[in-house]
């Protein structure tokens, strides 16, 4: 870094005319800072403040602190069932649906790296799911395991209601989710393929490695942060899921995640401090998580900010 | 890290595995061809599907046919006679193309500036970006919701463009900051040799090189705000500021009970293909913005 900025520096530091570079930078960079105070930052602590309040929409400016210390919604969620059926659907969609898409995204990216003709044109092939709206893939698949039109039924001979039902519900909600994201997987997959350089599986070759080896120990290894980076924001989607089960059940049978049970707490049922805690609970998981990923891509950032 | 660099390594070293691989296996092995095969038909299949139960109508409905047996238009014919639907078609790419204009023009300002200039505090800043790519909008839409009911956003456009920057304005920064950082110095040095200001330098130098990031950012940006789906029902409760995957979310038949899954699909249909031909035409650009940095889109 510091041999990068001293070659940078001269020409540049000196030379440039007007205002400083410090004071260009704060006047380029503040209109970022000022929207992402407002509209990111500005509602989480508010979300935090409702959350420590008894609020309802039906009478209008009702406020007061909620409980003792202000965390009864809090108490209030933790002693509620449907708050930790939640995060058991939550997390038993995320496990599944991640393990899926890290094992056919990996089989995916392996034959498309091998295929040398059309490389082009299977790219284009697999962005298909990954550009569908989410919205539109609940329907697709909703269509799909219908009991009458669809064509699960027809090809297993049974009538069976899919989403009716509970371990279904869920099977086909994370089924749903596979299809969309693991493309997603495989390109980045894929990505970080085509920069292990090829002599290394030649010498390999000669000395005998079979295809398995290879895969094990040159494959994967090299791949592992490609991997992991992949792996977490796909943690991080899931954990946060909430189109896909508000349109193919609304929540129900066993689909209801964290995000869902939030918005029907505070619409549906109109009790905005719970909703809020909830949303505040949901948050600090979510951001348990990136702090992870945060920590993994940390190289990344540095890598960005250096000069 | 590897992967910091797959976005700047790929475009170089993309060209070179195919050809060393030609002269390694010159026939590709059969299963191979099976692969390929299984993977055209996992990614196309269920959205051929789709098509097919938009083109059935009436009693074709209660049959799972792989082939609608007598093929119509009817419903292409009648959800464009929705004003809902068409209503909801010109909101969606109201609010999407606002989104990434703005987050485009805002976000290429602070991108240079992450990406060129020293300042304190640059390291904080990149972090704060990124973690706010990973928030879960539910904690954003909740005090929204009661925020924009008190000062009267609630269902209107402008209501969910504001929420929208929170993904697309970091979204952007992000791909652009790593596309800045391949534009070679030598060229905005030499403006400001020539006497330019470093603003000038950055907005006659660097922004017409910067183009193809500027689209794939707009690409990315556009797709994510199109796809949004949280806001876009917590925070409308009428067609009026409903977009496109909310509409088709609530999309009910002439009774409240009855879901004309016919039309769904035509829907359903109609509001992928811009995104499709987005994919066809712009395809590498996608894939190096999603793999910069790896970055969802």
């Amino acid at each position: 870094m510091e041999a990068a900025s001293v070659q940078a520096g001269t020409p540049t530091g000196r030379r440039s005319r007007g205002i400083s570079e410090r004071r260009l930078a704060a006047y380029m960079v503040s209109p970022s800072v000022i929207l992402i105070a407002l509209v990111a930052a500005y509602p989480i602590g508010y979300a935090i403040w409702l959350s420590l309040h008894e609020y309802s929409v039906r009478v209008a400016g009702l406020s007061r602190w909620a409980g003792p210390l202000g965390l009864r919604n809090y108490s209030n969620i933790f002693s509620d069932t449907e708050f930790w059926q939640a995060v058991r659907t939550t997390f038993i969609f995320t496990a599944a649906s991640v393990t899926f898409e890290v094992i056919i995204g990996m089989a995916m990216a392996l034959a498309m790296h091998s295929a040398f003709r059309g490389q082009g044109l299977l790219r284009t092939v697999v962005l298909v799911p990954w550009a569908v709206l989410t919205v539109v893939t609940a329907r697709m698949w909703q269509t799909i395991f219908d009991p009458t039109l669809g064509i699960v039924n027809s090809i297993l001979g049974t009538d069976t209601v899919w989403l009716g039902q509970s371990p279904e519900a869920l099977i086909v909600m994370i089924i749903a989710d596979v299809w969309k994201t693991a493309p997603f997987m495989a390109l980045l997959l894929l990505a970080g393929l085509q920069v292990i350089p090829g002599e290394i599986y030649e010498a390999a070759k000669v000395d005998g490695a079979t295809t398995w080896q290879r895969f094990r120990k040159i494959t994967l290894p090299l791949l592992m942060p490609a991997l992991l980076v992949a792996l977490i924001f796909r943690t991080l989607d899931a954990l946060r899921i909430f189109d896909l089960p508000f349109v193919l059940t609304k929540g129900a049978h066993g689909t209801n995640t964290l995000s869902l049970e939030a918005y029907q707490t505070f619409t549906a049922n109109n009790i905005i401090g719970k909703g809020a805690a909830l949303a505040v609970v949901t948050f600090i998981i979510v951001m348990a998580v990136s702090f992870i990923y945060i920590r993994f891509v940390g190289g990344n950032i540095r890598g960005l900010a250096e000069e | 890290m590897a992967t910091t660099t797959t976005a700047e390594e790929t475009t170089t070293a993309r060209p070179k595995p195919p050809r060393k691989q030609k002269v390694a296996t010159p026939k590709p092995p059969w299963w191979l061809w099976v692969a390929v095969a299984g993977i055209v038909v996992f990614c196309l299949a269920p959205f051929y599907w789709l098509i097919n139960i938009s083109l059935k109508t009436g009693p074709d409905l209660s049959g799972a046919d792989i082939v609608p047996p007598n093929p119509t238009l009817n419903n292409y014919d009648s959800i464009f006679k929705n004003d809902d639907f068409v209503h909801a078609l010109g909101n969606s790419a109201i609010v999407s193309l606002t989104t990434t204009a703005l987050a485009l023009v805002v976000g290429s300002f602070c991108a240079y500036a992450l990406a060129r200039l020293k300042f304190p505090l640059k390291f904080f800043l990149l972090g704060l970006v990124l973690s706010i790519t990973t928030f879960p909008p539910i904690a954003i839409a909740t005090p929204v919701f009661k925020l924009w009911t008190d000062i009267g956003l609630f269902n209107t456009l402008p209501g969910l463009i504001i929420p929208y920057l929170t993904f697309a304005l970091p979204l952007a920064i992000y791909i652009l900051v790593s596309f800045f950082k391949e534009i070679p110095k030598d060229l905005e040095e030499a403006a400001l040799v020539d006497g330019a200001t470093r603003f000038q330098a950055f907005r006659k130098v660097v922004i017409p090189l910067a183009a193809p990031g500027l689209a794939t950012a707009g690409i990315l940006t556009f797709i994510s705000a199109w796809n949004e789906f949280l806001f876009a029902v917590t925070l409308t409760s009428t067609p009026k500021a409903r977009t496109v995957p909310a509409a088709i979310a609530f999309f009910t038949g002439s009774t409240e009970f009855e879901e004309p899954l016919g039309t769904i699909a035509a829907a359903s249909v109609v509001i992928s293909i811009p995104l499709i031909f987005l994919v066809l035409f712009f395809q590498k650009r996608i894939v190096a913005g999603l793999t910069a940095g790896a970055v969802k889109g």
